[in-house]
Protein backbone atom coordinates (compact mmCIF):
# COMPACT_ATOMS: atom_id res chain seq x y z
CA UNK A 1 0.00 0.00 0.00
CA UNK A 2 1.14 3.48 -1.33
CA UNK A 3 0.09 6.60 -0.28
CA UNK A 4 1.23 10.02 -2.50
CA UNK A 5 2.04 13.32 0.14
CA UNK A 6 1.65 16.89 -1.53
CA UNK A 7 3.42 19.77 -0.81
CA UNK A 8 2.44 22.63 -1.96
CA UNK A 9 3.38 26.68 -1.31
CA UNK A 10 6.15 29.14 -0.83
CA UNK A 11 9.86 27.58 -0.90
CA UNK A 12 11.40 27.86 2.11
CA UNK A 13 14.45 25.53 4.04
CA UNK A 14 14.34 22.66 5.34
CA UNK A 15 10.69 21.05 3.85
CA UNK A 16 11.57 18.14 2.50
CA UNK A 17 13.70 17.72 6.39
CA UNK A 18 10.33 18.53 8.20
CA UNK A 19 8.13 16.03 5.89
CA UNK A 20 10.86 13.29 5.52
CA UNK A 21 10.95 13.51 9.41
CA UNK A 22 7.36 12.89 10.22
CA UNK A 23 7.33 9.91 7.60
CA UNK A 24 10.16 8.31 9.59
CA UNK A 25 8.20 9.18 12.83
CA UNK A 26 5.37 6.70 11.46
CA UNK A 27 7.46 4.57 10.26
CA UNK A 28 6.05 5.41 6.36
CA UNK A 29 8.56 4.22 3.76
CA UNK A 30 10.08 7.04 1.50
CA UNK A 31 9.93 5.46 -2.26
CA UNK A 32 10.29 8.71 -4.16
CA UNK A 33 10.22 11.95 -4.30
CA UNK A 34 10.03 14.52 -7.07
CA UNK A 35 10.09 18.24 -6.79
CA UNK A 36 9.52 21.24 -9.53
CA UNK A 37 8.25 25.01 -9.08
CA UNK A 38 4.63 25.25 -11.10
CA UNK A 39 3.45 28.81 -11.30
CA UNK A 40 5.67 30.26 -9.13
CA UNK A 41 4.89 27.44 -6.51
CA UNK A 42 7.33 25.07 -4.96
CA UNK A 43 5.51 21.64 -5.37
CA UNK A 44 6.80 18.08 -4.10
CA UNK A 45 4.78 14.71 -4.54
CA UNK A 46 6.44 12.38 -2.51
CA UNK A 47 5.62 8.43 -2.78
CA UNK A 48 5.23 6.67 0.46
CA UNK A 49 5.14 2.59 1.50
CA UNK A 50 2.25 2.65 4.24
CA UNK A 51 2.27 -0.95 4.81
CA UNK A 52 4.27 -0.89 7.43
CA UNK A 53 2.67 2.45 9.62
CA UNK A 54 2.44 2.53 13.12
CA UNK A 55 -0.78 4.62 13.08
CA UNK A 56 -3.85 4.64 11.35
CA UNK A 57 -3.54 6.32 7.74
CA UNK A 58 -6.32 8.96 8.81
CA UNK A 59 -3.81 9.74 11.65
CA UNK A 60 -1.17 10.26 9.41
CA UNK A 61 -3.26 12.13 6.90
CA UNK A 62 -4.84 15.01 9.78
CA UNK A 63 -0.83 14.80 11.12
CA UNK A 64 0.57 16.27 7.98
CA UNK A 65 -2.70 18.52 7.59
CA UNK A 66 -1.58 20.19 11.20
CA UNK A 67 2.35 20.30 9.93
CA UNK A 68 1.35 21.98 6.74
CA UNK A 69 -0.61 24.62 8.71
CA UNK A 70 2.22 24.93 11.50
CA UNK A 71 4.52 25.99 7.92
CA UNK A 72 2.04 27.56 5.99
CA UNK A 73 2.13 25.01 3.55
CA UNK A 74 -0.49 22.75 1.66
CA UNK A 75 0.14 19.18 2.71
CA UNK A 76 -1.96 16.76 1.93
CA UNK A 77 -1.22 12.24 2.24
CA UNK A 78 -3.96 10.55 0.10
CA UNK A 79 -3.80 7.14 -0.61
CA UNK A 80 -2.36 6.09 -3.98
CA UNK A 81 -5.83 4.57 -5.18
CA UNK A 82 -7.73 7.82 -5.92
CA UNK A 83 -4.63 8.73 -8.54
CA UNK A 84 -4.53 5.61 -9.78
CA UNK A 85 -8.32 5.43 -10.27
CA UNK A 86 -9.08 8.71 -11.54
CA UNK A 87 -5.86 8.27 -14.46
CA UNK A 88 -5.74 4.48 -15.31
CA UNK A 89 -8.08 2.76 -16.86
CA UNK B 1 5.15 5.72 -10.77
CA UNK B 2 1.53 8.19 -11.31
CA UNK B 3 3.06 11.51 -13.12
CA UNK B 4 3.19 15.08 -11.09
CA UNK B 5 0.86 16.45 -13.66
CA UNK B 6 -1.87 13.68 -12.83
CA UNK B 7 -1.51 14.05 -9.05
CA UNK B 8 -1.82 17.94 -9.45
CA UNK B 9 -4.84 17.43 -11.17
CA UNK B 10 -6.51 15.73 -9.09
CA UNK B 11 -5.41 17.50 -6.10
CA UNK B 12 -6.61 20.92 -7.82
CA UNK B 13 -10.10 19.01 -8.86
CA UNK B 14 -10.73 18.52 -4.78
CA UNK B 15 -9.16 21.86 -3.55
CA UNK B 16 -10.18 24.14 -6.19
CA UNK B 17 -12.86 22.99 -8.20
CA UNK B 18 -15.20 21.54 -5.39
CA UNK B 19 -14.88 18.02 -6.55
CA UNK B 20 -16.83 16.12 -3.86
CA UNK B 21 -18.72 13.03 -3.61
CA UNK B 22 -22.16 14.14 -3.48
CA UNK B 23 -23.66 11.09 -1.49
CA UNK B 24 -23.44 8.01 -0.51
CA UNK B 25 -27.15 6.65 0.34
CA UNK B 26 -27.55 3.15 1.46
CA UNK B 27 -30.51 1.84 0.68
CA UNK B 28 -32.53 -0.28 2.83
CA UNK B 29 -35.44 -2.50 1.92
CA UNK B 30 -38.28 -2.29 4.93
CA UNK B 31 -40.54 -5.19 3.27
CA UNK B 32 -39.48 -7.66 5.84
CA UNK B 33 -41.08 -4.67 8.59
CA UNK B 34 -44.49 -4.86 7.74
CA UNK B 35 -46.85 -5.76 10.50
CA UNK B 36 -50.19 -5.69 10.76
CA UNK B 37 -49.74 -3.70 13.89
CA UNK B 38 -48.14 0.15 13.11
CA UNK B 39 -46.61 -0.33 16.41
CA UNK B 40 -45.23 -3.09 15.90
CA UNK B 41 -44.11 -2.25 12.22
CA UNK B 42 -42.57 1.09 13.00
CA UNK B 43 -40.36 -0.85 16.11
CA UNK B 44 -39.28 -3.01 13.22
CA UNK B 45 -38.29 -0.60 11.03
CA UNK B 46 -36.64 1.39 13.62
CA UNK B 47 -34.21 -1.43 14.42
CA UNK B 48 -33.49 -2.52 11.26
CA UNK B 49 -32.33 1.00 9.87
CA UNK B 50 -30.29 1.30 13.06
CA UNK B 51 -28.57 -2.08 12.45
CA UNK B 52 -28.05 -2.09 8.68
CA UNK B 53 -26.58 1.67 9.04
CA UNK B 54 -24.83 2.40 12.17
CA UNK B 55 -21.45 2.48 11.10
CA UNK B 56 -22.60 4.12 7.64
CA UNK B 57 -21.55 8.12 8.66
CA UNK B 58 -18.19 6.20 10.58
CA UNK B 59 -16.88 4.24 7.38
CA UNK B 60 -17.89 7.32 5.20
CA UNK B 61 -15.87 9.47 6.92
CA UNK B 62 -13.18 7.46 7.27
CA UNK B 63 -13.28 6.93 3.45
CA UNK B 64 -13.20 10.64 3.42
CA UNK B 65 -9.68 11.12 5.54
CA UNK B 66 -8.32 7.77 3.33
CA UNK B 67 -8.71 9.37 -0.26
CA UNK B 68 -8.79 13.26 0.61
CA UNK B 69 -12.00 13.75 -1.14
CA UNK B 70 -15.24 15.16 0.61
CA UNK B 71 -18.14 12.99 0.79
CA UNK B 72 -20.84 15.74 1.51
CA UNK B 73 -23.69 13.79 2.73
CA UNK B 74 -24.80 10.55 4.18
CA UNK B 75 -28.24 9.32 3.42
CA UNK B 76 -30.44 6.39 3.81
CA UNK B 77 -33.60 5.09 1.43
CA UNK B 78 -36.16 3.02 2.52
CA UNK B 79 -38.86 1.03 0.68
CA UNK B 80 -41.93 3.05 -0.27
CA UNK B 81 -43.85 4.00 3.34
CA UNK B 82 -47.11 3.12 1.26
CA UNK B 83 -46.48 -0.59 0.75
CA UNK B 84 -46.07 -0.88 4.20
CA UNK B 85 -48.88 0.99 5.23
CA UNK B 86 -50.74 -1.17 3.15
CA UNK B 87 -50.35 -3.52 5.62
CA UNK B 88 -50.54 -2.33 9.26
CA UNK B 89 -53.21 0.80 8.39
CA UNK B 90 -53.13 3.95 10.65
CA UNK B 91 -51.65 7.02 11.11
CA UNK B 92 -49.06 7.33 8.57
CA UNK B 93 -47.63 10.05 10.51
CA UNK B 94 -45.90 7.37 12.87
CA UNK B 95 -43.54 6.06 10.28
CA UNK B 96 -42.44 9.63 9.65
CA UNK B 97 -41.59 10.03 13.02
CA UNK B 98 -40.15 6.59 13.36
CA UNK B 99 -37.74 7.22 10.11
CA UNK B 100 -36.78 10.93 11.51
CA UNK B 101 -36.05 8.96 14.46
CA UNK B 102 -33.84 6.99 13.16
CA UNK B 103 -32.00 9.39 10.73
CA UNK B 104 -31.18 10.98 14.36
CA UNK B 105 -29.99 8.13 15.85
CA UNK B 106 -27.07 7.51 12.79
CA UNK B 107 -26.71 10.77 12.38
CA UNK B 108 -27.13 11.04 7.97
CA UNK B 109 -27.85 14.01 6.34
CA UNK B 110 -31.18 12.65 4.95
CA UNK B 111 -33.27 10.04 4.88
CA UNK B 112 -35.45 9.32 1.73
CA UNK B 113 -38.87 7.53 1.04
CA UNK B 114 -41.97 8.45 2.86
CA UNK B 115 -43.30 7.85 -1.14
CA UNK B 116 -45.83 6.04 -2.82
CA UNK B 117 -46.03 4.50 -6.31
CA UNK B 118 -49.39 5.63 -7.75
CA UNK B 119 -48.75 5.56 -11.54
CA UNK B 120 -51.77 3.90 -12.72
CA UNK B 121 -54.24 4.00 -9.24
CA UNK B 122 -54.07 3.94 -5.58
CA UNK B 123 -53.84 0.84 -3.93
CA UNK B 124 -54.04 0.28 -0.13
CA UNK B 125 -52.30 3.05 2.27
CA UNK B 126 -50.95 5.47 -0.62
CA UNK B 127 -53.81 7.43 -0.72
CA UNK B 128 -53.63 7.90 3.05
CA UNK B 129 -50.06 8.24 2.71
CA UNK B 130 -50.32 10.61 0.06
CA UNK B 131 -52.70 13.01 2.54
CA UNK B 132 -50.40 12.97 5.15
CA UNK B 133 -47.55 14.51 3.45
CA UNK B 134 -47.70 17.75 4.51
CA UNK B 135 -47.78 16.92 8.27
CA UNK B 136 -45.17 14.17 7.96
CA UNK B 137 -42.92 17.33 7.08
CA UNK B 138 -43.78 19.57 8.77
CA UNK B 139 -42.88 17.71 11.81
CA UNK B 140 -39.70 16.37 10.97
CA UNK B 141 -36.48 17.59 9.69
CA UNK B 142 -34.65 14.89 7.81
CA UNK B 143 -37.37 13.32 6.23
CA UNK B 144 -37.78 13.35 2.22
CA UNK B 145 -40.49 12.34 0.58
CA UNK B 146 -41.81 11.36 -3.28
CA UNK B 147 -44.83 10.18 -5.42
CA UNK B 148 -44.53 8.58 -8.63
CA UNK B 149 -47.48 10.01 -10.51
CA UNK B 150 -46.75 8.33 -14.13
CA UNK B 151 -44.52 6.16 -16.44
CA UNK B 152 -44.35 5.31 -19.98
CA UNK B 153 -45.26 2.37 -19.82
CA UNK B 154 -48.69 2.94 -17.85
CA UNK B 155 -49.30 7.13 -19.04
CA UNK B 156 -50.01 9.54 -15.91
CA UNK B 157 -52.83 8.99 -13.27
CA UNK B 158 -54.47 12.79 -13.25
CA UNK B 159 -56.14 12.10 -10.22
CA UNK B 160 -53.05 11.61 -8.16
CA UNK B 161 -51.74 14.99 -9.95
CA UNK B 162 -54.84 16.76 -8.81
CA UNK B 163 -54.04 16.09 -5.43
CA UNK B 164 -50.69 16.48 -5.69
CA UNK B 165 -50.96 20.10 -6.71
CA UNK B 166 -53.10 20.30 -3.13
CA UNK B 167 -50.70 18.28 -0.99
CA UNK B 168 -47.46 20.80 -2.60
CA UNK B 169 -49.56 23.89 -1.58
CA UNK B 170 -50.33 22.28 2.11
CA UNK B 171 -46.62 21.20 2.26
CA UNK B 172 -45.87 24.92 1.75
CA UNK B 173 -48.23 26.22 4.06
CA UNK B 174 -47.39 24.63 7.25
CA UNK B 175 -44.16 24.47 7.21
CA UNK B 176 -44.51 28.86 6.00
CA UNK B 177 -43.00 29.69 9.16
CA UNK B 178 -39.68 27.93 7.85
CA UNK B 179 -39.45 29.32 4.54
CA UNK B 180 -41.85 26.54 3.62
CA UNK B 181 -39.11 23.97 3.87
CA UNK B 182 -41.73 21.35 3.34
CA UNK B 183 -42.18 21.65 -0.35
CA UNK B 184 -38.20 21.53 -0.88
CA UNK B 185 -37.94 17.73 0.50
CA UNK B 186 -41.64 16.67 -2.04
CA UNK B 187 -40.81 15.39 -5.41
CA UNK B 188 -43.24 14.77 -7.70
CA UNK B 189 -41.95 12.27 -10.26
CA UNK B 190 -42.91 10.76 -13.63
CA UNK B 191 -40.68 7.52 -14.52
CA UNK B 192 -38.87 7.59 -10.67
CA UNK B 193 -36.19 5.41 -10.94
CA UNK B 194 -35.95 2.82 -7.80
CA UNK B 195 -32.17 3.28 -6.98
CA UNK B 196 -31.90 6.89 -7.00
CA UNK B 197 -29.33 8.41 -4.62
CA UNK B 198 -30.03 11.62 -4.78
CA UNK B 199 -32.59 13.60 -2.03
CA UNK B 200 -35.28 14.47 -2.07
CA UNK B 201 -36.71 11.72 -4.64
CA UNK B 202 -34.64 8.94 -3.26
CA UNK B 203 -36.33 5.68 -2.62
CA UNK B 204 -35.39 1.99 -2.54
CA UNK B 205 -37.69 0.54 -4.92
CA UNK B 206 -39.56 -3.10 -4.74
CA UNK B 207 -37.57 -4.66 -7.01
CA UNK B 208 -33.76 -3.51 -4.93
CA UNK B 209 -31.88 -6.05 -2.63
CA UNK B 210 -32.32 -6.12 0.98
CA UNK B 211 -29.56 -3.10 1.76
CA UNK B 212 -27.29 -1.52 -1.40
CA UNK B 213 -24.60 0.87 -1.54
CA UNK B 214 -25.57 3.51 -4.10
CA UNK B 215 -23.22 6.48 -4.65
CA UNK B 216 -23.77 9.92 -6.27
CA UNK B 217 -20.82 12.11 -7.58
CA UNK B 218 -20.65 15.51 -8.28
CA UNK B 219 -18.25 18.15 -10.03
CA UNK B 220 -20.07 20.87 -12.25
CA UNK B 221 -17.05 23.00 -11.14
CA UNK B 222 -14.84 20.66 -12.73
CA UNK B 223 -16.32 20.81 -16.02
CA UNK B 224 -16.34 24.10 -15.87
CA UNK B 225 -12.36 24.71 -15.23
CA UNK B 226 -11.61 22.62 -18.15
CA UNK B 227 -13.84 24.14 -20.64
CA UNK B 228 -12.31 27.44 -19.59
CA UNK B 229 -8.54 26.29 -20.39
CA UNK B 230 -10.09 24.84 -23.56
CA UNK B 231 -9.03 27.00 -26.94
CA UNK B 232 -12.18 29.65 -27.78
CA UNK B 233 -12.04 28.50 -30.96
CA UNK B 234 -12.56 25.02 -30.56
CA UNK B 235 -15.48 23.76 -32.01
CA UNK B 236 -18.63 21.50 -30.20
CA UNK B 237 -17.29 18.50 -30.54
CA UNK B 238 -14.19 19.42 -28.69
CA UNK B 239 -15.97 20.59 -26.35
CA UNK B 240 -18.17 17.34 -26.17
CA UNK B 241 -14.91 15.21 -26.04
CA UNK B 242 -13.57 17.39 -23.37
CA UNK B 243 -16.31 17.01 -21.39
CA UNK B 244 -16.75 13.29 -21.61
CA UNK B 245 -12.82 12.85 -20.27
CA UNK B 246 -13.67 14.84 -17.58
CA UNK B 247 -16.93 13.22 -16.31
CA UNK B 248 -14.91 9.84 -16.94
CA UNK B 249 -12.32 11.00 -14.35
CA UNK B 250 -15.23 12.18 -11.67
CA UNK B 251 -17.72 9.36 -12.28
CA UNK B 252 -14.23 6.83 -11.24
CA UNK B 253 -14.28 8.65 -8.46
CA UNK B 254 -17.50 7.65 -7.45
CA UNK B 255 -16.67 3.99 -8.71
CA UNK B 256 -13.88 4.01 -6.19
CA UNK B 257 -15.71 5.39 -2.95
CA UNK B 258 -18.45 3.17 -3.68
CA UNK B 259 -16.26 0.04 -3.69
CA UNK B 260 -14.49 1.05 -1.14
CA UNK B 261 -17.73 1.70 1.33
CA UNK B 262 -18.98 -1.31 0.06
CA UNK B 263 -16.35 -3.73 1.22
CA UNK B 264 -16.16 -1.63 4.60
CA UNK B 265 -19.83 -2.10 5.20
CA UNK B 266 -19.93 -5.55 4.11
CA UNK B 267 -23.08 -4.14 1.69
CA UNK B 268 -23.29 -4.84 -2.22
CA UNK B 269 -22.70 -1.75 -4.72
CA UNK B 270 -25.57 -1.18 -6.51
CA UNK B 271 -25.23 1.94 -9.02
CA UNK B 272 -23.24 5.12 -9.14
CA UNK B 273 -25.46 8.08 -10.27
CA UNK B 274 -23.42 9.93 -12.69
CA UNK B 275 -24.54 13.71 -11.79
CA UNK B 276 -23.46 16.85 -12.22
CA UNK B 277 -24.88 18.11 -9.27
CA UNK B 278 -24.50 22.04 -8.67
CA UNK B 279 -23.99 23.87 -5.02
CA UNK B 280 -24.83 27.44 -4.55
CA UNK B 281 -20.97 27.92 -3.73
CA UNK B 282 -18.96 30.09 -6.18
CA UNK B 283 -17.82 27.81 -8.82
CA UNK B 284 -19.87 24.77 -9.13
CA UNK B 285 -22.62 26.00 -10.76
CA UNK B 286 -24.56 23.79 -14.16
CA UNK B 287 -25.49 27.40 -15.75
CA UNK B 288 -22.01 28.26 -15.42
CA UNK B 289 -20.54 25.38 -17.63
CA UNK B 290 -23.56 26.24 -20.10
CA UNK B 291 -22.27 29.88 -20.30
CA UNK B 292 -18.34 28.75 -20.55
CA UNK B 293 -19.95 26.99 -23.66
CA UNK B 294 -20.11 30.61 -25.17
CA UNK B 295 -23.89 31.75 -24.13
CA UNK B 296 -24.16 35.01 -22.51
CA UNK B 297 -26.74 33.83 -19.60
CA UNK B 298 -28.18 30.60 -18.94
CA UNK B 299 -31.83 30.50 -20.28
CA UNK B 300 -31.18 32.38 -23.61
CA UNK B 301 -31.73 30.94 -26.66
CA UNK B 302 -29.47 28.23 -27.35
CA UNK B 303 -29.53 27.06 -23.71
CA UNK B 304 -31.55 23.62 -24.24
CA UNK B 305 -29.39 22.85 -26.99
CA UNK B 306 -25.97 23.43 -24.80
CA UNK B 307 -27.57 21.39 -22.54
CA UNK B 308 -28.40 18.56 -24.35
CA UNK B 309 -25.02 18.30 -25.34
CA UNK B 310 -23.40 18.77 -21.57
CA UNK B 311 -26.08 15.85 -20.58
CA UNK B 312 -25.04 13.68 -22.94
CA UNK B 313 -20.95 14.07 -23.09
CA UNK B 314 -21.55 13.72 -18.95
CA UNK B 315 -22.91 10.04 -19.75
CA UNK B 316 -20.77 8.88 -22.42
CA UNK B 317 -18.06 9.83 -20.44
CA UNK B 318 -19.44 8.59 -16.90
CA UNK B 319 -20.56 4.98 -18.46
CA UNK B 320 -17.45 3.47 -19.36
CA UNK B 321 -16.29 4.40 -15.66
CA UNK B 322 -18.27 2.68 -13.58
CA UNK B 323 -19.92 -0.91 -13.76
CA UNK B 324 -23.35 0.10 -12.98
CA UNK B 325 -24.77 3.34 -14.00
CA UNK B 326 -27.91 4.07 -12.52
CA UNK B 327 -30.30 6.95 -10.66
CA UNK B 328 -30.98 9.94 -12.43
CA UNK B 329 -27.19 10.31 -14.09
CA UNK B 330 -26.93 13.37 -16.16
CA UNK B 331 -27.22 17.37 -15.29
CA UNK B 332 -29.46 18.73 -12.70
CA UNK B 333 -30.70 22.03 -13.17
CA UNK B 334 -32.06 23.19 -9.55
CA UNK B 335 -32.66 26.50 -9.85
CA UNK B 336 -32.39 27.50 -5.97
CA UNK B 337 -29.07 25.35 -5.31
CA UNK B 338 -26.75 26.53 -8.59
CA UNK B 339 -25.47 30.80 -8.50
CA UNK B 340 -25.23 30.85 -11.98
CA UNK B 341 -29.68 29.97 -12.31
CA UNK B 342 -30.33 31.58 -9.51
CA UNK B 343 -27.67 35.26 -11.36
CA UNK B 344 -30.15 34.45 -14.78
CA UNK B 345 -33.47 34.23 -13.03
CA UNK B 346 -33.23 37.02 -11.12
CA UNK B 347 -32.05 38.91 -14.18
CA UNK B 348 -35.29 38.06 -16.05
CA UNK B 349 -33.35 35.56 -18.56
CA UNK B 350 -34.31 32.63 -17.01
CA UNK B 351 -37.96 31.89 -16.68
CA UNK B 352 -39.71 28.90 -16.00
CA UNK B 353 -41.18 28.21 -19.80
CA UNK B 354 -37.59 27.86 -20.73
CA UNK B 355 -36.38 25.47 -17.80
CA UNK B 356 -39.35 23.43 -18.89
CA UNK B 357 -38.20 23.07 -21.79
CA UNK B 358 -34.23 22.88 -20.63
CA UNK B 359 -35.89 18.98 -18.51
CA UNK B 360 -36.65 17.78 -21.88
CA UNK B 361 -33.06 17.35 -22.34
CA UNK B 362 -31.66 17.07 -19.19
CA UNK B 363 -31.75 14.84 -16.43
CA UNK B 364 -34.39 15.40 -14.33
CA UNK B 365 -37.17 18.18 -13.85
CA UNK B 366 -38.24 21.18 -13.00
CA UNK B 367 -36.21 21.52 -9.56
CA UNK B 368 -35.96 23.58 -6.60
CA UNK B 369 -38.50 26.53 -8.22
CA UNK B 370 -39.61 29.53 -5.72
CA UNK B 371 -43.14 30.18 -7.78
CA UNK B 372 -45.58 33.01 -5.94
CA UNK B 373 -47.76 32.39 -3.23
CA UNK B 374 -50.55 33.03 -4.67
CA UNK B 375 -50.08 30.52 -7.28
CA UNK B 376 -53.20 27.71 -6.94
CA UNK B 377 -53.39 24.25 -6.52
CA UNK B 378 -54.18 23.74 -9.77
CA UNK B 379 -52.20 25.62 -11.39
CA UNK B 380 -49.01 23.49 -9.76
CA UNK B 381 -51.16 20.00 -11.14
CA UNK B 382 -51.06 21.55 -14.39
CA UNK B 383 -47.09 22.71 -14.08
CA UNK B 384 -46.74 18.74 -12.79
CA UNK B 385 -49.03 17.47 -15.54
CA UNK B 386 -46.82 19.43 -18.12
CA UNK B 387 -43.67 17.66 -16.26
CA UNK B 388 -45.11 14.44 -16.62
CA UNK B 389 -45.98 14.22 -20.08
CA UNK B 390 -42.74 15.31 -21.35
CA UNK B 391 -40.96 12.33 -19.14
CA UNK B 392 -43.50 9.93 -20.14
CA UNK B 393 -43.70 10.71 -23.92
CA UNK B 394 -39.71 10.45 -24.05
CA UNK B 395 -39.39 7.96 -21.93
CA UNK B 396 -37.11 9.75 -19.27
CA UNK B 397 -37.11 10.36 -15.47
CA UNK B 398 -39.05 13.98 -15.43
CA UNK B 399 -39.87 15.14 -11.91
CA UNK B 400 -41.61 18.42 -9.98
CA UNK B 401 -39.85 20.41 -7.09
CA UNK B 402 -41.19 23.70 -6.65
CA UNK B 403 -41.82 25.81 -3.75
CA UNK B 404 -44.58 27.98 -3.13
CA UNK B 405 -43.45 31.11 -1.21
CA UNK B 406 -46.57 31.50 1.02
CA UNK B 407 -47.06 35.11 1.54
CA UNK B 408 -44.29 36.30 -1.42
CA UNK B 409 -44.37 37.40 -4.84
CA UNK B 410 -42.02 37.89 -7.76
CA UNK B 411 -39.38 39.97 -6.68
CA UNK B 412 -39.37 38.33 -3.14
CA UNK B 413 -36.51 35.68 -2.73
CA UNK B 414 -36.90 32.63 -0.45
CA UNK B 415 -34.03 31.78 1.84
CA UNK B 416 -33.35 27.87 2.80
CA UNK B 417 -29.34 27.70 3.40
CA UNK B 418 -27.00 25.05 3.11
CA UNK B 419 -27.35 23.19 -0.26
CA UNK B 420 -30.51 23.93 -0.93
CA UNK B 421 -29.63 27.63 -1.07
CA UNK B 422 -31.81 30.15 -2.00
CA UNK B 423 -34.14 30.75 -4.87
CA UNK B 424 -35.76 34.26 -6.41
CA UNK B 425 -39.74 33.66 -6.75
CA UNK B 426 -40.41 33.35 -10.41
CA UNK B 427 -43.23 34.25 -12.61
CA UNK B 428 -45.80 31.50 -13.01
CA UNK B 429 -48.63 31.67 -15.97
CA UNK B 430 -51.93 32.25 -13.50
CA UNK B 431 -54.33 31.47 -16.33
CA UNK B 432 -56.25 28.78 -15.25
CA UNK B 433 -56.24 24.97 -16.06
CA UNK B 434 -58.95 24.03 -13.59
CA UNK B 435 -61.29 22.30 -16.27
CA UNK B 436 -58.93 20.01 -17.15
CA UNK B 437 -57.09 19.00 -13.96
CA UNK B 438 -60.70 18.43 -12.20
CA UNK B 439 -61.76 15.96 -15.09
CA UNK B 440 -59.40 13.55 -13.23
CA UNK B 441 -59.03 9.84 -15.10
CA UNK B 442 -56.11 8.61 -16.71
CA UNK B 443 -53.81 9.49 -19.49
CA UNK B 444 -53.23 6.89 -21.59
CA UNK B 445 -49.42 5.36 -21.92
CA UNK B 446 -48.13 6.56 -25.75
CA UNK B 447 -47.72 4.35 -28.34
CA UNK B 448 -43.61 3.26 -28.43
CA UNK B 449 -43.42 3.61 -32.45
CA UNK B 450 -44.13 5.96 -35.27
CA UNK B 451 -41.97 8.45 -33.41
CA UNK B 452 -41.74 12.18 -35.18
Amino acid sequence: MRAVISVIGKDTVGILAKVSEKCASMNANIVDVTQTILQDMFVMIMMVDISKLNCQFAEMASSFEKLGTDLGLSIHAMHEDIFNSMHRI
Amino acid sequence: MINLHDIMETITMIQDENLDIRTITMGISLLDCADSDIGRSCGKVYDKICRKAEKLVKTGEEIERMYGIPIVNKRVSVTPIALLLAASGGDPVEYAKTLERASQTIGVNFIGGYSALVQKGFAAGDEALIRSIPEALAVTDHLCSSVNIGSTKTGINMDAVRMMGQIVRQTAEQTAGRNCIGAAKLVVFCNAPEDNPFMAGAFHGPGEPDCVINVGVSGPGVVRAALAKLDKAADLTEVADLIKKTAFKITRMGQLVGTEASKRLGIPFGIVDLSLAPTPAVGDSVAHILEEMGLETCGCAGTTAALALLNDAVKKGGVMASSHVGGLSGAFIPVSEDAGMIAAAESGVLKLEKLEAMTAVCSVGLDMIVIPGSTTAEVISAIIADEAAIGMVNSKTTAVRVIPAIGKDVGDTLEFGGLLGSGPVMAVNPVSPAGFIHRGGRIPAPLQSLKN
